[in-house]
């Protein structure tokens, strides 16, 4: 059981892998450390900018120049991640330092990814947040009890449990799962 | 069970499986690409070991495609990880770039060179991987750690998709393709429409299309968040596969008592020629209630619409007229490249038709499918509007942030170059 607090970014329904890290950017090499901070650095540069940041929008999640937001807890809509199943999409989320994302609904591949890659905890919520939360607004998690709070406006929301995945992302991956449960061997 | 279970369940080694339960299936073949497979090597690295060896040499696909016709270094470089890896491997199935052995784009490949195969498992790093499922086997998308998960053991957990069924009654009228089947079947249930579900496609109307259309219509499935597509092998299937592969194989269908989670059905002769609005592959209207959109680019190509069959539709069409925007025609493969060369329409050959018509032609990749590095041919620029034969119209995929994809058939596109805005083709032809 534990808290995570942090700084809320909130973006619309429909939010895919080409807005969470351009196509143009896949090159860099997800082992090599240095190249590998790119991605923190163009986390969610392809959303549309007046989307990004909601409710007002032409809010970029990184600062130009930084490889670190000031964001750590994203919080999007339905059908999050759509699109490609490129790993770099949640890992360019988690090198940008997010810790966690709220969504109404996950495409699976993208959801799949986030959970046997370990990069960040995916919650799902069945409120719809953009609705409520604002960019900029202070959260916390409960992870013990499955609750979000808005620490800005002291509302609550539960959030759905992780459910059969929930060993996974305690073990903090597939591998990590795996080799718990001795399953690595063939 | 449905066919995606019966494949499950067998690859599981149990005798039934349920939606919704998670299970650890074998796998009889890993795709990957110059995009997530140096990722996916790195993986397999520092988890089994520098000196760990692929689970099966034999049932691993390296068919880089994506950034092949780039002076991007990083992209040269990461071509060069796939080398590396395939030499110490020891990799009998890498179609590297550059080389005699260069395919194109994977999800055509792996149909040419017989890794579709009915009834088997196919995972592969690229969310359309899903198309296989047209020769009747469970192929979906994934990233790299599971990809290196596969690379180590040969084995995965899936959750049991539950099924939803399409029902094509009928052949489709002239001018309407698979493509335009999807596009509305994407736009009515929408982009999330099938999360977590598998999709099969059934009926006479299926039945009636080729392997290509098959491959089409299964290749969107992701498109509304399916698990997979899939479509029960037929005659039309086994003979595909027995002339590229001597692999043994079954040919599983839905039980005629098989759970669906829904069915839909289509009258083939209610559907009409669509197109795909920016910025989702949902957001679908006729094609005749967009005349109105000037066009910058019309692009022909992609693992949707750059096959041999796609691109003698579009010739068809463009045969002896003139473009009226940029016109780009970019062939899946090598293959289909070559055949271009070869198959004639009255006389003439698909590349001379396409270049007398005013059409250039690009060398086969993934190209500007997903935008990919500046140098990328068919790119697009600043605010630029561009039909496609593509899978996706999300903002800045095919290169501009502030650009606008619209998607539709290969006919519809070449209809449509012909006139420099959006056009139905049977208000051309």
């Amino acid at each position: 059981m534990s808290l995570i607090r942090g700084k809320a970014f909130v973006l619309g329904n429909d939010v895919d892998t080409d807005q969470i890290i351009p196509a143009q950017h896949l090159v860099y090499n997800l082992d090599d450390p240095q190249e590998r901070k790119l991605y923190g650095q163009f986390a969610l540069s392809g959303v549309p900018i007046h989307q990004s940041g909601l409710p007002n929008g032409n809010l970029p999640f990184v600062e130009p120049g930084n490889d670190l937001s000031c964001f750590s807890i994203v919080v999007g809509g339905r059908n999050f991640g759509c699109g490609s199943s490129r790993e770099h999409a949640p890992v360019a989320l988690q090198m940008a330092g997010v810790q966690v994302v709220i969504a109404e609904s996950y495409a699976r591949i993208f959801y799949r990814n986030a959970v046997d890659g370990g990069y960040f905890i995916p919650y799902e919520c069945r409120v719809s947040l953009p609705q409520e939360i604002r960019t900029n607004e202070d959260l916390e998690i409960d992870t013990g009890a499955n609750l979000l709070r808005d620490l800005s406006t002291k509302k609550e929301y539960p959030l759905s449990p992780l459910g059969d995945v929930s060993a996974i992302v305690a073990a903090g991956g597939i591998f990590e799962y795996a080799k718990k449960h001795n399953m690595l061997g063939r | 069970m449905t066919l995606t279970e019966k494949i499950i369940a067998e690859h599981a080694g149990r005798a039934s499986v349920r939606p919704g339960e998670n299970v650890w299936i074998r796998v009889d073949v890993l795709m990957t690409h110059d995009v997530c497979g140096p990722g996916t090597i790195g993986i397999f690295k520092n988890q089994f070991g520098p000196d760990a060896k692929v689970w099966d040499p034999f049932k691993v696909a390296v068919i880089p495609d994506h950034y092949i016709f780039t002076k991007d270094r990083h992209a040269m470089r990461n071509l060069e990880i796939l080398r590396a890896f395939a030499k110490e491997q020891k990799l009998p199935y890498l179609y590297d770039a550059n080389s005699p052995w260069y395919k194109g784009v994977c999800h055509v490949a792996l149909a040419e060179e017989g890794f579709t195969i009915p009834g088997q498992t196919l995972f592969g790093t690229d969310s359309h991987t899903c198309t296989a499922g047209a020769f009747g086997e469970f192929a979906t998308g994934i990233g790299n750690t599971d990809a290196a998960f596969i690379m180590g053991t040969g084995r995965i957990w899936v959750k049991v998709p539950e099924t939803l069924r399409f029902i094509l009654e009928g052949a489709l009228p002239e001018f309407v393709t698979a493509k335009d089947v999807i596009l509305r079947i994407i736009g009515d249930i929408g982009a999330d429409g099938a999360t977590y579900r598998a999709m099969e496609f059934e009926g006479d109307g299926i039945r009636a299309m080729d392997m290509e259309e098959r491959m089409t219509l299964c290749n969107m499935a992701i498109e509304a968040g399916g698990k997979n597509g899939i479509i029960a092998a037929d005659e039309k299937t086994v003979a595909f596969v027995k002339a590229r592969t001597d692999k043994a194989f079954t040919t599983p269908a839905s039980d005629p008592d098989a759970a669906f989670a829904g069915t839909v059905k289509y009258r083939a002769r209610d559907l009409e020629p669509v197109v795909a609005k920016p910025f989702s592959p949902a957001n679908v209207a006729p094609a005749r209630s967009l005349k109105d959109v000037k066009l910058d680019q019309c692009y022909i190509g992609s693992c949707t619409g750059g096959k041999l069959e796609d691109l003698k539709a579009a010739a068809a069409v463009l045969a002896g007229g003139q473009v009226r925007t940029r016109t780009v025609v970019v062939p899946a493969t090598v293959s289909v490249e070559h055949a271009l060369s070869i198959e004639q329409i009255r006389g003439r050959t698909l590349k001379r038709i396409f270049e007398d018509a005013g059409a250039k032609i690009g060398p086969p990749s993934c190209a500007a499918c997903l935008g990919g590095p500046p140098d990328t041919f068919g790119r697009l620029n600043g605010s630029e509007v561009c039909l496609s034969t593509t899978n996706r119209n999300f903002p800045g995929r095919m290169g501009s942030p502030d650009s606008q994809t619209y998607l539709a058939s290969p006919l519809t596109v070449a209809a449509s170059a012909l006139k420099g805005r959006i056009t139905d083709p049977r208000d051309v032809l």
